[in-house]
Formats: C-alpha cells, sequence, structure tokens
C-alpha cells in the first residue's frame, strides 16, 4: 500500500524490510506470541505430565 | 459510537480522547486504592515476619499474607496497566478509543470481581494465597472475582488492539507506532496469553469448588496456573520498559538509540519471555529436565538477552540526549546533572538500576535449574519479585504518576518538597528489603511461613544467627518502605484533591495528526542519533561483571550440597 | 524522534547500529548462550541435579509402600506422639510421607552412602526443604518423586515444611539422622 502511494508521488518505490513489515503487523506478533509459548510451555508441559507412568 | 472530543493539554503537547481520559484516570485511581490495601497488609506482614515482633497469630497472618498478594500483584499492577494502554493507544496515537462503552464495562467487570475475591478473603475461608494450589480449597466467590476480573482485564487488551487498528485506518499516526506503544503491545500481546492460561485453569478450578469437578491434578493445575501467575509478571516487565522508555523521552527528549534494536527486543519478549513460567515448577515431579531446561531459559535466555538490551538501550538514549545538551565531562557528566531532584526521573532510574542488578541478576540465578534446588521456596524468592516487581514495576509507575498528575488528572502536585524524596525513600529501603530477604533465602528461610522458631513443632531447629539478623532488617526496611508508599497515596490523592487546578487546555472535536509540532517539552532534538555511550557502556560492563561472579558464587554453592545424581 | 512519537525514517529497519551498543549486545548473547549450555553441562558433569524419576500414585498406594518399609526397618520411636525412626539398608528404597502437619517416618541414613528416596504427599503440596542443607523439592499430591540422594556428613538435619499448607504449616518439621 505504502509503495502504491510513493509511486504515485513519482518517487523510487522503497521496501520495507521484511523484518520491518513483521514488527509493523500486530495481529502477526499476536499470532506469535500466543503459539510459541503455547506449544512450548503448555502442550509440551501437557504431554509430559499425563504421561508420567504409574506407580507399581 | 459514543461522541468524544478531544483535549490537547497545554503543558505536555500530548492529545487526550476525553473518553480514553476519563477511563484512564478512573483505572488509576482503582489502582491506587488497591495499592491501599496492598499496603496496608504489607505493615501486616512485615511486622509479623520480624521475628523480634511476630505481629498476628497465624491463622491472620495468612490472611492478611492472600490479602497483599492478590491486591497488589493483581489488582494494582493491572488496573495501572489497563490505564498505560490506553495512555500508548489513545493518547500516543493521537486518536479515539476504540468502543469507549466496552471498556467501561471491562472497567466495571474488573472493580467487581476486586471487591468479590477480596469480600471472600476477608471472609476467612479462602485463605490460600494468590496462587491458590489445588488442592486447598477456597469459596467459589473467590475464584468467580478472579474470573471476572480477568475477562475485563481482557477486554481491555482487546480495546487497546482496536484502537490501534482505528489509528491505522483513521490515519492519525504515519509509518510505525512509537516505541513506546510498540511497548505496549508487547505487554498486551502477553496479558493475552496470561488471561487465556488464567481462564483455562480459574473456571475448572471454580467449577471444582462448587462441585461440578471432582478433582484437579495438582501438578497440572501449577503448569497451567503459572503460565497465568508468572507470564503476569511479564507484562509488567514489558509496560515497565515501555514507560522507562517513555519517561526518557519525555524528561530529556531522548530518543532510542536505535528502533531496530530495541524493537527486535521486544520481539524476543513475545516470543520467549512466557516460557519462563517454568521457574515455579523447576523443583517439580512432574516434568522433565529438558523441558525445564528450554522453558526456564526463555529458549536459550533470549529474553534475558532482551532485558540487558533494554537495559543498556534506556540510559545510552538518556546519556546521548544529555550529551547532545553539553553534559560531555567524563565518563558520567550526563548522569550527575540530571533531574534528581524530579520523582519522574529519580523513581525511573532506580527502578531500572534496581531492576537490572537486583531482579534480573537474582531472576536468572534463581531460574537456573540446578540452582532453583537451593531456594525453590524459599526467602529468596519473594526477595527476588519484590526486586522486580515492586522496584521495577510499581516504581516505575509511581515515577509516571508524578507526570501524569499534572498531564492527565489536570493538578498541580501538592508537596513538591516531599515528592522529591519519595523515590529514595520507597526505592532505597526496598533495595535494603529485597537484600536481607535474598540473604535470609540463601540460608534457607522459608517464604510463606509464620514462625522461624516451630512453636509447636515435634522437634527444634534453629536457624542461623545471620538469618534472625536479615529478617529483622528485612522488617525495618519493609517499614520504611511502606511509609514511603503512604507518602506517595497521600501525594497522590492530596493532588486529585487539593493540588491547584491547572489549566485544562483547548477542546476539538477531531483529532490532529501525529506528525503537527508537538509542545517542545515532547520534542525530539533533531539531527541523526549519536551512538556516543561510553558512561552507559561502564555502567552495562558492572552488570555483566556482577552477573557472572554472582551466578558462579551460586554454582559453587551448590556444588557443596549433597549429591543427588 | 523520541519513543513516544512514531520513527522519524520510514525505513528504521536499515539504520545503523552504534558499536558500543552493538558490542554490549554480543557481549550479553554470549553470556546468554553460555548460561544455557552451562545448565546442559551441569546435568552432564555436575552432582547435583533434580531426578527425573517419577510415578503417578495415590495416597492409600504410598502409604502402603512407607508402612511396609517402617515395618521392616524401624529401629525405635521418639517423640510423645512415637514416631518410628527407621533405618533402611544402604540404597534400599526409602519412603517419605508428607502431610498436614508432619514427615513421617524419621530416617536415619548412613554418611556417604547412596539412597533411593520416595517422596510424595497424602494430602496437599509440601515443600521438601531439608535444612541446613538446603535442598528444595516440591511434594505434590499424586506424585511419587524417587531422589537419589547421597548424605555427605553426619548429623542431625531437619525437615522444613516449605510450601504454604495450611494453619499448621509452621509444625511441620522432620528429621533425618545421618551417622
Ligand atoms: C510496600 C512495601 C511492601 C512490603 C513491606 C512488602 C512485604 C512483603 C513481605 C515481607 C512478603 C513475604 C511474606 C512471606 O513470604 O512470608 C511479601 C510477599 C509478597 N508481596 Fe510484598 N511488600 C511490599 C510491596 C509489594 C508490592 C508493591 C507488591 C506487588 C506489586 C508486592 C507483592 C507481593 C507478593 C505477590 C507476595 C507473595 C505473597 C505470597 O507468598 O502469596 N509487595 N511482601
Ligand atoms: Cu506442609
Ligand atoms: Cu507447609
Amino acid at each position: 500500500m505504502s509503495e502504491q502511494i510513493q509511486e504515485s508521488a513519482g518517487e523510487e518505490p522503497e521496501r520495507i524490510p521484511v523484518m520491518q513489515q513483521v514488527l509493523d503487523n500486530p495481529f502477526l506478533l499476536l499470532f506469535l506470541g500466543i503459539v510459541f509459548p503455547t506449544v512450548l510451555y503448555i502442550l509440551w508441559g501437557v504431554m509430559e505430565i499425563a504421561s508420567v507412568p504409574v506407580a507399581r | 459510537m459514543m461522541t468524544t472530543t478531544y483535549r490537547t493539554c497545554p503543558r505536555t503537547g500530548l492529545q487526550f480522547d476525553t473518553q480514553a481520559e476519563s477511563l484512564m484516570r478512573f483505572n488509576a485511581v482503582a489502582a491506587v486504592l488497591s495499592m491501599v490495601m496492598g499496603g496496608l497488609t504489607a505493615v501486616l506482614v512485615a511486622l509479623t515476619r520480624w521475628p523480634a515482633i511476630k505481629l498476628l497469630p497465624a491463622d491472620q497472618f495468612y490472611q492478611v499474607l492472600t490479602l497483599h498478594g492478590v491486591n497488589m500483584l493483581l489488582f494494582w499492577i493491572i488496573f495501572f496497566e489497563i490505564a498505560v494502554l490506553y495512555f500508548c493507544s489513545s493518547t500516543l496515537l493521537r486518536c479515539r478509543l476504540a468502543t469507549p462503552r466496552i471498556a467501561w464495562l471491562g472497567f466495571a467487570l474488573m472493580v467487581i470481581g476486586a471487591i468479590t475475591t477480596n469480600v471472600a478473603i476477608f471472609q476467612g475461608g479462602s485463605t490460600v494465597m494468590f496462587t491458590a494450589y489445588v488442592p486447598m480449597m477456597a469459596q467459589p466467590h473467590f475464584y468467580l472475582g478472579l474470573i471476572l476480573f480477568a475477562v475485563g482485564a481482557l477486554l481491555g487488551c482487546f480495546i487497546f488492539l482496536g484502537t490501534l487498528v482505528v489509528a491505522k485506518n483513521e490515519r492519525t499516526y504515519e509509518g510505525s507506532i512509537p516505541l513506546v506503544t510498540f511497548g505496549a503491545l508487547t505487554a498486551c500481546i502477553i496479558a493475552i496469553f496470561t488471561i487465556a492460561s488464567g481462564a483455562i485453569i480459574l473456571i475448572p478450578t471454580f467449577l471444582w469448588s462448587v462441585g461440578y469437578i471432582k478433582e484437579i491434578d495438582a501438578q497440572m493445575y501449577r503448569l497451567v496456573f503459572w503460565a497465568m501467575g508468572h507470564s503476569s509478571q511479564q507484562i509488567n516487565v514489558a509496560a515497565h520498559v515501555s514507560v522507562w522508555y517513555a519517561v526518557a523521552a519525555i524528561a530529556f527528549g531522548a530518543k532510542p538509540l536505535s528502533e531496530k534494536v530495541s524493537r527486535s527486543a521486544f520481539l524476543l519478549y513475545i516470543l520467549f519471555l512466557q516460557l519462563a513460567s517454568a521457574h515455579h515448577l523447576l523443583a517439580d515431579p512432574g516434568v522433565s529436565s529438558e523441558w525445564k531446561v528450554l522453558n526456564t531459559s526463555y529458549f536459550m535466555y533470549f529474553a534475558v538477552l532482551a532485558s540487558m538490551i533494554h537495559g543498556f538501550t534506556v540510559p545510552g538514549a538518556i546519556e546521548a540526549a544529555q550529551r547532545e545538551k553539553g553534559y560531555t565531562h567524563g565518563l558520567f557528566e550526563w548522569l550527575r546533572k540530571a533531574p534528581w531532584g524530579n520523582p519522574v526521573f529519580s523513581g525511573t532510574f532506580i527502578s531500572l538500576v534496581g531492576f537490572g542488578f537486583l531482579g534480573g541478576i537474582s531472576g536468572v540465578v534463581l531460574g537456573a535449574e540446578q540452582l532453583n534446588l537451593l531456594m525453590h521456596n524459599t526467602y529468596y524468592v519473594p526477595g527476588h519479585f519484590h526486586a522486580t516487581v515492586v522496584i521495577g514495576t510499581t516504581l516505575a509507575f509511581m515515577a509516571l504518576t508524578y507526570f501524569l498528575i499534572p498531564a492527565l488528572f489536570k493538578r498541580e502536585l501538592i508537596l513538591p518538597g516531599v515528592a522529591k524524596f519519595q523515590p529514595y525513600i520507597f526505592g532505597l529501603s526496598m533495595y535494603v528489603m529485597t537484600l536481607v530477604m535474598m540473604g535470609a533465602g540463601t540460608l534457607g528461610v522459608s517464604r510463606r511461613h509464620w514462625d522461624m522458631a516451630f512453636a509447636g513443632a515435634p522437634f527444634q531447629y534453629e536457624w542461623p544467627g545471620a538469618a534472625y539478623l536479615m529478617m529483622g532488617i528485612a522488617g525495618l526496611a519493609g517499614v520504611v518502605a511502606v511509609v514511603g508508599g503512604v507518602l506517595w497515596v497521600l501525594l497522590v490523592v492530596g493532588s486529585l484533591l487539593f493540588g491547584k487546578k491547572l489549566e485544562e487546555g483547548e477542546f476539538s472535536a477531531r483529532p490532529t495528526i501525529l506528525r503537527m509540532p508537538v509542545a517542545s517539552s515532547l520534542s525530539a532534538h533533531g539531527g541523526a542519533v549519536s551512538h556516543h555511550v561510553p558512561g552507559t557502556m561502564v555502567l552495562g560492563s558492572v552488570l555483566l561483571v556482577a552477573f557472572v561472579l554472582y551466578y558462579f558464587v551460586n554454582w559453587k554453592y551448590l556444588s557443596e550440597v549433597w549429591p543427588m545424581a | 524522534m523520541s519513543a513516544i512519537l512514531p520513527p522519524a525514517a520510514t525505513n528504521w529497519w536499515k539504520e545503523s547500529i552504534g558499536k558500543q551498543e552493538l558490542i554490549f549486545i554480543v557481549l550479553a548473547l554470549v553470556w546468554s548462550l553460555f548460561m544455557f549450555f552451562f545448565m546442559i553441562y551441569w546435568h552432564i558433569n555436575g552432582r547435583q541435579n533434580l531426578s527425573n524419576e517419577k510415578y503417578k500414585t495415590t495416597a492409600a498406594m504410598f502409604s502402603a509402600k512407607a508402612e511396609q518399609m517402617v515395618k521392616q526397618y524401624q529401629v525405635r520411636t521418639e517423640t510423645e506422639t512415637q514416631i518410628p525412626v527407621v533405618k533402611p539398608p544402604v540404597g534400599s528404597d526409602v519412603y517419605l510421607i508428607a502431610r498436614m502437619w508432619n514427615w513421617w517416618p524419621i530416617l536415619e541414613l548412613e554418611a556417604g552412602k547412596p539412597y533411593k528416596l520416595h517422596i510424595s504427599s497424602m494430602d496437599l503440596l509440601h515443600g521438601f526443604s531439608l535444612q541446613p542443607v538446603n535442598i528444595n523439592i516440591e511434594v505434590v499430591p499424586g506424585y511419587e518423586h524417587v531422589i537419589k540422594l547421597t548424605p555427605e556428613k553426619a548429623g542431625i538435619y531437619s525437615l522444613v515444611c516449605n510450601e504454604f499448607c495450611g494453619i499448621g504449616h509452621h509444625t511441620m518439621l522432620g528429621r533425618i539422622y545421618v551417622k
């Protein structure tokens, strides 16, 4: 979108680096911020607890 | 849609959506009231754990400690954070707050929830500590209150995200959001994970307390509870780091040394900070060492790296700004000539240094998988987290309040002579208190423990004399800290009631775009950022050296403990 | 621009990083990685690692095992409440019960010899805090944690409960003799 504006202004189109685009995208960050701890901490942890063997 | 107007503050150039403004004020006031509850209980806790005084009987002590934890850790901090979220979105982006009606609903839920839980604890059947570990059962409305509070806070997070969308759509700013808003976004994301985890665990626990569920596994509870309990501390970290950046900008016109570095550090927070919930499970049977090592280290300590980066870039930005103003002599003229009499600055700086040296280092040591065996559930733990959540978060929020009283509440601060000293009284006594608490914990003294003398036990155990001494000092320093806290409450409440009313500034029907000239006190100095920050480099190196030394001292200590391999 | 305003450059990702900042980041990164690998190193070469041997259990199952051990190896009783003192063979499985508000039984171990200590709780969470050695482990009901422990020095040791377990929490003191 920003490229369009700049092109219409007749300037050299400036590419925004991917990392900056990621950091400018709150919902992508929200997604990452939920998925990482959910997988590494909660899901992995629940699996570990669930797989504790029963004492004889 | 509620119609709103915008007020431009004549002192700061900030522009407030009047709806958002009253929401911020109400949330801040609720935070201060929670702090009053937390502070009253703090004296009682401190005086009971002071062995020479031992104020309360056991049952009341545990009840009061539950009140202290809940009101301080949850209610004070989160009410204030909601205000910070609204400030960082609506105010800094100069746009209307998304759906203020829902924001009010969220606030109402939080208030009802906070009152409900407090009532439950006061009634006496819910002396379970804020952790409420199953199978120790509280009254159903204890959990219900927490759930309502959490739902309200979740609405606040969604409003924050919604406001980012509004600002983008209505083009109230150009380019990227400000760094401080980005930090608030980080806090908001962590908060959403936190509250979701809270829902997963508190709702079944509530159902269990009313008899619909027969049993909740104690280990499973601990796992999911800490996804909430510890992550909420990580909201605080993201929030108070944002406040540090904001104060550096407000008090010095400092600009970030590098947007790229600071934002990447926040990204590391978003990805990894929440894994540290594992800190609480390092001495537990149910999870393996692999899980513990990876999670407790925030995935290879990447979030610690991020904190060290912020700990460098905030003073670095201040140093660069000060040097630009001509304070260039030697390594530290920039710091010596800083406005030490201004509580906004002094509070922030005491918060920053204390968080790094006391809270940060001790947290990493405590969170090393094997070292945790030395300190799990000892007094070291509350020692550590008073350095993070009190010196780091609470003091940063107190400092910010001194700025908000004229800007947001339109009142002149009363008794500026007292305000000047308040951050020192509160902050430095907390330094002492946390240090000796950690000292006593290193000697093994338990947290949440009414009697060091074990009255009524079948045996005797005598703690070392040094432990008693440190517990005494902790009690004394705690009382001084409470005095510092009381001063702050008096200053805030006094200013709101009796402070000179200040000019409100102009109202307008629509927001002005952010890139308009902002009042000089806020505008950045022009030109490229200087990267010459030798003083900060020295401070950072001192931190690293202290860190390394203290880390190895503890491994040495561990190596002398009975082998457990 | 300041931190409360949008970045001045539209493309701030391309801005260079100061040299001092970069040096500090590299140092901090190296230290972070070091600390991570040090925990792993200690698992390989250190002598104090919390055991990963654990089982799901019930209060009835666990107390049956503990009672069996007490019957076999009891040497005397102590205190008014006649708490049994147990002297299990070196290297054997030793059972320790945590419950409101005592540790049961009293153990008598030999210095420098390894034991397999099984811990579990009958009711709530409790905290195993061995003093003055200072080893602290969470005791979770429903779980049996098996810890290989070598008491190094002779002496009288105390077991403090350091997880809040109700009104009698501060009276929950246990005993281990090392001879
Ligand atoms: C104002 C001065 C304060 C004093 C003197 C104080 C004192 C204490 C003491 C002595 C304990 C340990 C009790 C024990 O484990 O036996 C404690 C626990 C705690 N404090 Fe504070 N505190 C203060 C402020 C705060 C603040 C501002 C917060 C949070 C923002 C806070 C959060 C907590 C929490 C979460 C606990 C743990 C409660 C538990 O174990 O369940 N405190 N406090
Ligand atoms: Cu106990
Ligand atoms: Cu206990």
